[in-house]
């Protein structure tokens, strides 16, 4: 079953109050990492992409998986993963969804079916296919997704993996966030395609590119490859062409854009502001409303930053936890002094 | 441990057919686990360890893959996330770099990333040694690069009963394992333990022969190599001959209560020997042996040259029982 069933009016208002959440999550990531709780953290935020993170998982049902982005956050959110424990993790609580051992790049939260952000740019991939081969293996009807960057169309592993995921008709989906940029360099000066979904061809399997800015757009062509994968026909490639406002982490200098190019983005292109128009456009949403989705998910993150705020820090030796399912004395000597 | 064992019914094996009764007695004990791998399945595996599972187990459970150690890797970390146990066959350990970062910055760090919430029971085979007249691609020792990583733990079993008992647990591990199989051994018999409980467990030596006077680590080829010179040896030297098994975790404390009683150590393994396994073992041994040694530890390794092609040069370079020979009198 779809996370939100954007066929309905109560789907769309839920990807749009969702979307708002990622939005408000990381505006309110970026005041902190300047000045409060994430000063010490490094964040990479996807304002401007937020419809391609939740109109990709509002297609998929709660047990199928994913991986995420260094851009991260807005896959985990739209996921579903509680922006109190993930605030917790960025500012390295103990308390935090990884513990404190993860923080931005490396948040995971499995009974939710997020396999984990990923700090290596298209590492994600090959693990998506392997999730998708237990769900192909366990015939679960499960599929996983994983998303990548456009800079992750360069990297071999993630051709690999389509590769064996489209030889084995595995139910993968791949949902490429082309924001135009991977790290600084401008996509367009790292491959030679314009629509990096043709990369489809070389595999045999479909291969879409639509507006990464509208989330109906993603969310039809995610529903159509999640489709696809569960009926055994194998993995699909969905681009989204997107646009990200901030840099590709926060104290990047951007020389390689205009900042009147982002705010004309912003103006014409905004995936919450045309959605919202759009929905009010169909009599399905009111200002009013709006302006409550809107008060109902600054309250929210408000309580996230508290909670985060008042988790407990690790203690130290804590470090030496979580390595093995089943220890070693390499480790457990600096938990057990007497062992030194 | 080996003691505890005896007394129990055996069948003889050789090295590769350990390997597969561990596989296949895993596999029909676990529905979660299978194989794969390149050419594991049509093929029987490039050293034929795989012979035979694709008819036991059909396709879906011994896979053959396209020639992507990366995605093999990682698609086994992931499978192996969600609670399947994949076997990975990497055919040369000297292919592990094509599959480095899904090894060390996947495998090794998800479970630790996580805090702990994945569990990844993945199992990766590999062989690795020289010996084969195949050049530098194709005769390596890698297991120390593994080693070294936190995350994943590695073996590299010197026996028939050795491999068989830690492959067995390391398909049943919750936490990546890398087992190291040297190709020269793989025609090399043994007693094995005739059940299919037996395992072995990570991070436990091994003391396959009691003596006084030196003790000699050696791993994998090497160890059937040290304890063949030992016999040799017998008149004038008492070799304890120790098959560590288990690379990370790595068992200190027999070893280090071998060296108190014989005073002396030699360290044999195949990997080269600047910042190797040898290097780990003596460093280890010099902390906590130190004053039970009677004479500077001894090291028999490849030199850090490439494994070369022509015999005259391979055998050069290669490690062997009168290297392990060699390094024992240097002792006294």
């Amino acid at each position: 079953m779809v996370t939100f069933d954007l066929e309905t009016e109560e789907g769309r208002r839920g990807a749009l109050r969702r979307m708002l959440l990622v939005r408000e999550f990381e505006e309110t990531a970026s005041r902190l990492s300047s000045d409060g709780i994430l000063e010490f953290a490094t964040v990479h935020l996807c304002i401007g992409q937020e419809a391609t993170a939740v109109g990709a998982c509002a297609a998929l049902d709660d047990d199928d998986d994913i991986t995420g982005t260094h851009r991260g956050h807005g896959h985990a959110i739209g996921k579903g993963l509680d922006p109190k424990l993930m605030m917790a993790e960025l500012a390295g609580r103990r308390e935090g969804l990884c513990n404190g051992k993860g923080g931005s790049m490396h948040l995971a939260d499995t009974d939710k079916g997020m396999l984990g952000a990923n700090g290596v740019v298209g590492s994600g991939a090959p693990i998506t296919a392997g999730a998708a081969l237990a769900n192909h293996m366990d015939d679960d009807g499960n599929v996983s997704l994983a998303f990548i960057g456009d800079g992750a169309m360069a990297q071999g592993q993630v051709h690999e993996a389509l590769n064996l995921a489209a030889t084995w008709d595995l139910p993968l989906i791949v949902m490429v966030e082309n924001n135009e940029v991977g790290e600084f360099t401008l996509a367009e000066d790292q491959h030679n395609i314009e629509d990096l979904s043709e990369t489809a061809a070389a595999y045999g399997i479909p291969g879409v590119t639509v507006d990464g800015m509208d989330v109906e757009a993603v969310f039809e062509a995610v529903e159509e490859a999640r489709q696809r994968a569960v009926a055994g026909e194998g993995p699909t490639i969905v681009e989204g062409k997107t646009y990200r406002y901030h840099g590709h982490f926060e104290s990047d200098p951007e020389p390689y854009r205009e900042e009147s190019e982002v705010e004309r983005v912003r103006e014409e292109r905004d995936p919450i502001d045309t959605y919202r128009d759009r929905l009010i456009e169909r009599g399905e949403l009111t200002e009013a409303a709006f302006e409550d989705l809107q008060a109902d998910v600054e309250a929210q993150i408000e309580e996230a930053v508290e909670f985060a705020s008042a988790a407990e820090h690790p203690d130290p030796e804590e470090a030496y936890e979580d390595m093995y399912a089943d220890p070693v004395p390499e480790i457990e000597q600096f938990t057990n002094p007497t062992l030194l | 441990m080996s003691q505890q064992h005896r007394g129990q019914e055996t069948e003889e094996l050789t090295y590769r057919e350990a390997i597969q009764s561990a596989m296949v007695e895993e596999m029909e004990r676990d529905d979660d686990a299978f194989l794969m791998g390149e050419d594991v399945a049509e093929f029987g595996g490039v050293f034929g360890a795989s012979q035979g599972m694709l008819d036991q187990f059909g396709e879906e459970r011994v896979r053959d893959t396209p020639i992507s150690e990366a995605a093999l890797v990682g698609a086994g970390a992931g499978a192996a996330a969600k609670g399947k146990r994949p076997i990975v066959e990497l055919m040369f350990s000297d292919f592990v770099g094509i599959a480095a970062e899904q090894l060390l910055n996947q495998t090794a760090k998800m479970r630790y990333m996580f805090g702990g919430q994945a569990d990844v029971p993945l199992t990766i085979r590999t062989t690795e040694g020289g010996g084969t007249r195949s050049g530098a691609q194709h005769s390596g020792t890698m297991h120390t690069w593994i080693a070294h990583v936190p995350g994943i733990k590695a073996v590299a079993p010197g026996t028939p009963r050795a491999v068989k008992g830690l492959l067995k647990s390391a398909i049943r591990a919750d936490d990546p394992v890398f087992v190291f199989e040297n190709k020269m051994i793989y025609g090399r018999e043994g007693e094995v333990p005739v059940d299919d409980d037996f395992t072995l467990p990570l991070g436990e030596a091994s003391v396959e022969r009691e003596g006084s006077d030196v003790t000699v680590v050696a791993t994998q080829r090497l160890l059937g190599e040290t304890l063949s010179t030992a016999e040799e040896l017998a008149g004038d030297f008492d070799l304890e001959v120790i098959d560590p098994r288990s690379i990370y975790p790595l068992d200190t404390d027999t070893i280090r209560e071998s060296v108190e009683k014989t005073g002396r150590l030699v360290v044999a393994d195949e990997s080269w020997l600047s910042y190797g396994t040898s290097s780990e073992l003596v460093a280890r041994l010099s902390q906590e042996a130190f004053y039970d040694l009677d004479a500077p530890i001894q090291r028999v390794g490849v030199p850090d040259v490439h494994v070369p092609y022509a015999p005259e040069l391979e055998d050069e370079v290669l490690p062997d029982g009168d290297d392990v020979r060699d390094a024992v009198e240097r002792l006294f």
